[in-house]
């Protein structure tokens, strides 16, 4: 089985293109590989073998008439906060029970349209809410790296997907980091776009003012090519900016001369640990190595991304969330009137931290707080992405630590905060709905362990500028190679 | 629009101080779009339950609203028919509170950027007198869906063992249309809500039915001593099903108030319920209870901004409005506003009037067969008058034939009752089956003669005095002439030839 689906998305679609295999060999082979691996990663909520084998038929007898199919037969990782029709969508949510879609979101559509295979989908923390997957009230997920850590989150199943070789790529949603965090913990690369670039349509919202979807692949091209599918104007989200997708695939550079990188003076290295730092500190050599021009850039505002972040997230989540109320679908609690029977349902079907961001998102909202906290929130906002737009006066793209460190091990945040903090490089770029995206950029190995743990460098561009961050992502993936030195521990004892 | 008498609007006394009223309205509007607001679904009423949704108005995880551009259009016609202000910069919010009716639980609706501000509401009251009612703003959101108290006798929430929720209504367009406390009586109330009918009617914007439930209504009513300037305690009264129980509940409050106060009680801000059996109002909410909505800006919809252009295509399309062309008709043709108000209110009426006075010159002579004969067969075929086969023209043929003298009224009600089914031209008709009125001396005569002859016994009668029985041989003679007798002339002449004749 080491074998074609352990190429990228682009080889396995041209295999299949070219005859050399059917989308429904790779479908039962990733099946299979799935059913195998799964159980000690975790990545999975669901694998829907029958939706699979459905679709790969149908790619099959659509490649018969000659249809061009730019993801034919390649499997997929759906997060599990995106519908499907006819698959249980749950959102990693007791509240959902086992709620069947019965539509299609866009984006996922888009994936089949062009001839993926969906495997199955990915865990995630509930609601997307949080950075371990760890928040999950339907299953664990570890990190194929080291199965004692997590994968990160809220993405951690569709990063450890890809991490453990089960599907080619997989769709991740990004509200704060929720792409770029698990990539950079399974050493894979994971790409928001800017917001309003792709649907939400059909993906169940967290902050709709945040929520973007994203691929995670094992490669910058492969992100490429999947982000070219799944963007463009929906006129099922009024969100999607109604602006040409730009073709990425063909802006893929070798080298990074005459380009200038800031780096972000208030993201100070000397905060990490020493070996993260060194890590991060060669990425910056490297890239000049590579033709880059390092500039100092300032984001005086960035250190209220995460308080700014978490009034607006909540105050979104607390009013998005009402829907759940066991009147139409979903858990149903039974109480003695119909408060009671909210009340119960709520109590029992959301977990701890959705609890604590629907409280505190009702609270900002609250008459007499609202000015106080919702609308400095957005004032704040503001400033953040002023903030940007001043730095890349100075720069193209910035690049900074993705997170402050390698994948750590479970119950290592029990306090809430601490767990917000690991999204502090991330957020900011959310707020300002900038395309961002996590690269591989080397390893740090933790004492006491011999398992080698991946760190993510993080890239940023202006607005819409997804082009010119992809190609410089690839010229920094292949300037390094860092994928090639390693893989994880848990595809290794597979083989 | 029922012009009827102001009943229960006599002045207001409290221990012998003149008091007034001061009402404002609060009315819920669903726009009569094809497709609901924020999705493709069909917006129509009366479906079978829970067949006109989808994943967006049931608010299914994952589904996302788009709005609906011609409803927003349609809004900001509305509020121009009125002078409105249309703001260049609106946005949605989210209102947020708990119902099973409401499936997202928070309703999308607009906070503080409503599509349009301000505007005067002019109508007539039925006594003659004209009165102007300022709008406050005029606002769009989604409906909800529609609950069904099911298990209890009267199908209400008390008593019930369960309910079921038909969310076909669900996400249908609502204007909600705000108006400033400038109404002053029950009578004045409901004549407010018949220009606003009137107006969305012609716009099309809206069927404004009542009874369909697309026109609700909610009153804030106080008193106050006449002339003084601060407000009295409000009380909000809901639950008022048509025109007849909004100025019943109005009028019933007010009184009510009246009476506390005249007992030196003190008014308590509530919500009140209009019972229709009781006629009364029963306390439904305290003030105490007040939501708080958490109203902020959805995060799934982009603010709106209107160019200048846009307003002025949407102000271009606007129709004939009715209120300018009351004022026409009222002061300038000199209709009364009784007759004013039934040509506007009738569908096409006033068009159809204003059609044939432009061939025929005659206001008066139309308005009188406008308001009798066609709307009697209109009523009698349950046809619209603009629908029949009697065009303007034929009936202009009909006011002329009839001024002219070249036919009497009865050809031209049988004339009328014929085009109206059949269609063709009056004239040609009269002059093709020699229909004319017979208005020479001569040939009259002849039938006066006949009849004469025929009844001798009734014009011995007439002779002996009795002068009733002239309008029976008059009926003689028109039914001799088939109708086409002058009357007055067959008057004149019978009477000239019996008196000249021998008994
Ligand atoms: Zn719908």
């Amino acid at each position: 089985m080491s074998d074609i689906l352990d190429l990228g998305a682009r080889e396995i679609a041209r295999a299949v293109v070219a005859k050399k295999t059917s989308a429904l060999e790779i479908a039962e082979d990733a099946l299979a590989r799935a059913h195998a691996r799964d159980g000690a990663v975790g990545a999975y909520l669901t694998i829907v073998d029958d939706v699979a084998r459905e679709q790969a038929r149908r790619v099959d007898a659509a490649l018969a008439k000659g249809a061009n199919l730019p993801l034919a037969g390649v499997p997929v990782a759906i997060k599990d906060n995106m519908c499907l029709s006819g698959t249980r969508t749950t959102a990693a949510s007791k509240i959902l029970g086992n709620w069947v879609a019965s539509y299609t979101a866009t984006a996922v559509q888009r994936l089949l349209d062009a001839g993926a295979i969906p495997v199955g989908k990915a865990n995630l923390d509930e609601f997307a809410m949080g950075s371990s997957c760890e928040n999950s009230a339907l299953g664990v997920t570890r990190n194929p790296w080291d199965l004692s850590r997590v994968p990160g989150g809220s993405s951690g199943g569709s990063a450890a997907a890809v991490a453990s070789g089960t599907a080619a790529f997989a769709l991740g949603s990004d509200t704060g980091g929720s792409i770029r965090e698990p990539a950079a913990f399974c050493g894979v690369v994971g790409f928001k776009p800017t917001y309003g670039r792709v649907s939400r349509y059909g993906l169940i919202a967290f902050a709709s003012s945040l929520d973007q979807i994203g691929p995670i692949a094992k490669s910058v091209e492969d992100c490429a090519l999947v982000y070219e599918i799944i963007a463009g104007a929906d006129p099922a989200d009024a969100t999607t900016v109604e602006r040409p997708v730009e073709r990425t695939l063909d802006a893929m550079r070798d080298d990074l001369k005459g380009l200038r990188v800031g780096i972000v003076r208030e993201f100070d290295l000397a905060k990490l640990e020493p070996e993260v730092r060194a890590v991060y500190e060669q990425a910056y050599r490297d890239l000049e190595r590579l033709g880059a021009e390092l500039v100092e850039v300032a984001l005086p505002t960035a250190d209220y991304g995460v308080a700014t972040y978490y009034l607006i997230a909540p105050a979104e989540c607390s009013s998005n969330l009402a829907r759940f109320d066991g009147m139409r679908y979903g858990l149903r609690v039974e109480g003695v009137d119909v408060g009671a029977t909210y009340e119960a349902t709520r109590a029992a079907g959301f977990g701890d931290e959705v609890k604590r961001r629907i409280l505190i998102g009702t609270y900002a909202l609250s008459s007499g707080y609202y000015d106080a906290y919702y609308v400095r929130a957005q004032k704040a906002r503001t400033l953040i992405a002023a903030d940007f737009n001043t730095a890349f006066e100075w720069c193209d793209v910035i690049a900074c630590p993705a997170a402050s460190s390698p994948a750590f091990e479970f119950n290592a945040k029990s306090d809430p905060v601490s767990m917000y903090l690991m999204d502090y490089y991330t957020i900011p770029m959310s707020l300002a709905g900038l395309p961002s995206l996590s690269v591989p950029c080397g390893y740090v190995t933790p004492s006491g362990s011999a398992k080698p743990l991946p760190l993510g460098l993080e890239l940023t561009t202006p607005l819409f500028a997804e082009r010119a961050l992809l190609g410089v992502a690839y010229a920094y993936e292949r300037g390094t190679r860092h994928a090639e030195k390693h893989c994880p521990p848990a595809l290794e004892a597979v083989r | 629009m029922s012009v009827t008498a102001a009943a229960g609007d006599s002045a207001l006394q409290v221990n012998g101080g003149a008091y007034e009223a001061v009402i404002g309205i609060e009315c819920h509007v669903e726009l009569k779009t094809e497709t609901k607001m924020f999705c493709g679904c069909r917006n129509v009423f009366g479906s079978e339950p829970n067949t006109n949704v989808c994943p967006v108005c049931l608010g299914y995880p994952g589904a996302l609203p788009v709005p609906n551009r011609l409803a927003i259009e349609a809004i900001v016609k509305a509020g121009l028919a009125f002078g409105a202000e249309i703001p260049p910069f609106s946005k949605f919010d989210r209102k947020n509170y708990f119902y099973p009716d409401m499936p997202k639980n928070y309703q999308i609706s607009q906070y503080d950027t409503p599509f349009t501000r301000g505007g005067v509401v002019s109508f007539w009251l039925p006594d003659g007198t004209q009165r102007q009612i300022r709008l406050t703003r005029i606002h769009l959101e989604e409906d909800t869906g529609k609950s069904i108290h099911a298990g209890s006798t009267d199908g209400r929430l008390g008593g019930s063992t369960h309910s079921l929720v038909d969310f076909n209504r669900a996400g249908v367009p609502l204007m909600e249309c705000v108006s400033e406390p400038d109404i002053r009586s029950a009578v004045e109330a409901v004549a407010y809500l018949e220009a606003l009918k009137r107006t969305f009617v012609a716009l099309g914007v809206s069927d404004v039915k009542m009874e369909e439930g697309s026109l609700r209504c909610d009153a804030n009513v106080s008193i106050r001593p006449t002339g003084a300037s601060e407000l009295g305690t409000k009380t909000e009264i809901k639950n008022m099903n048509s025109f007849r129980s909004v100025q019943r509940a109005i009028g019933n409050e007010i009184s009510r108030q009246a009476e506390a106060l005249s007992r030196g009680e003190r008014i308590v801000q509530e919500t009140r319920g209009w019972d229709e059996v009781a006629e009364t109002t029963i306390v439904q909410r305290s003030k105490e209870e007040a939501h708080d909505y958490r109203y902020f800006p959805d995060p799934d919809l982009v603010p709106i901004e209107f160019a200048a252009r846009d307003i002025a295509r949407l102000r271009d399309e606007l129709v004939t409005l009715p209120q300018p062309r009351l004022e026409r008709l009222i002061l300038h043709d000199r209709v009364s506003v009784v007759q004013a108000h039934q040509l506007i209110d009738t569908p096409g009426l006033a068009d159809y009037y204003e059609e044939t006075v432009a061939l025929s010159e005659a206001p008066q002579a139309t308005l009188n067969f406008v308001l009798g004969e066609l709307s009697r067969l209109a009523n009698e075929t349950a046809t619209a008058v603009a629908s029949s086969a009697l065009t303007p023209k034929a009936l202009a043929e009909i006011v002329d034939l009839t001024s002219r003298g070249a036919i009497n009224s009865k050809t031209a009600k049988d004339i009328i009752a014929r085009v109206w089914s059949e269609g063709g031209s009056p004239a040609e008709i009269v002059e093709r089956e020699g229909l004319g009125q017979v208005s020479d001396p001569a040939a009259v005569d002849g039938f006066v003669r006949e009849v004469i002859a025929a009844q001798a016994e009734s014009v011995e009668n007439f002779r002996n005095g009795k002068e009733t029985v002239l309008k029976f041989l008059i009926g003689q003679v028109m039914k001799t002439s088939r109708g086409k007798a002058d009357p007055k002339l067959a008057e004149e002449r019978l009477r000239a030839l019996i008196a000249g004749s021998d008994p």
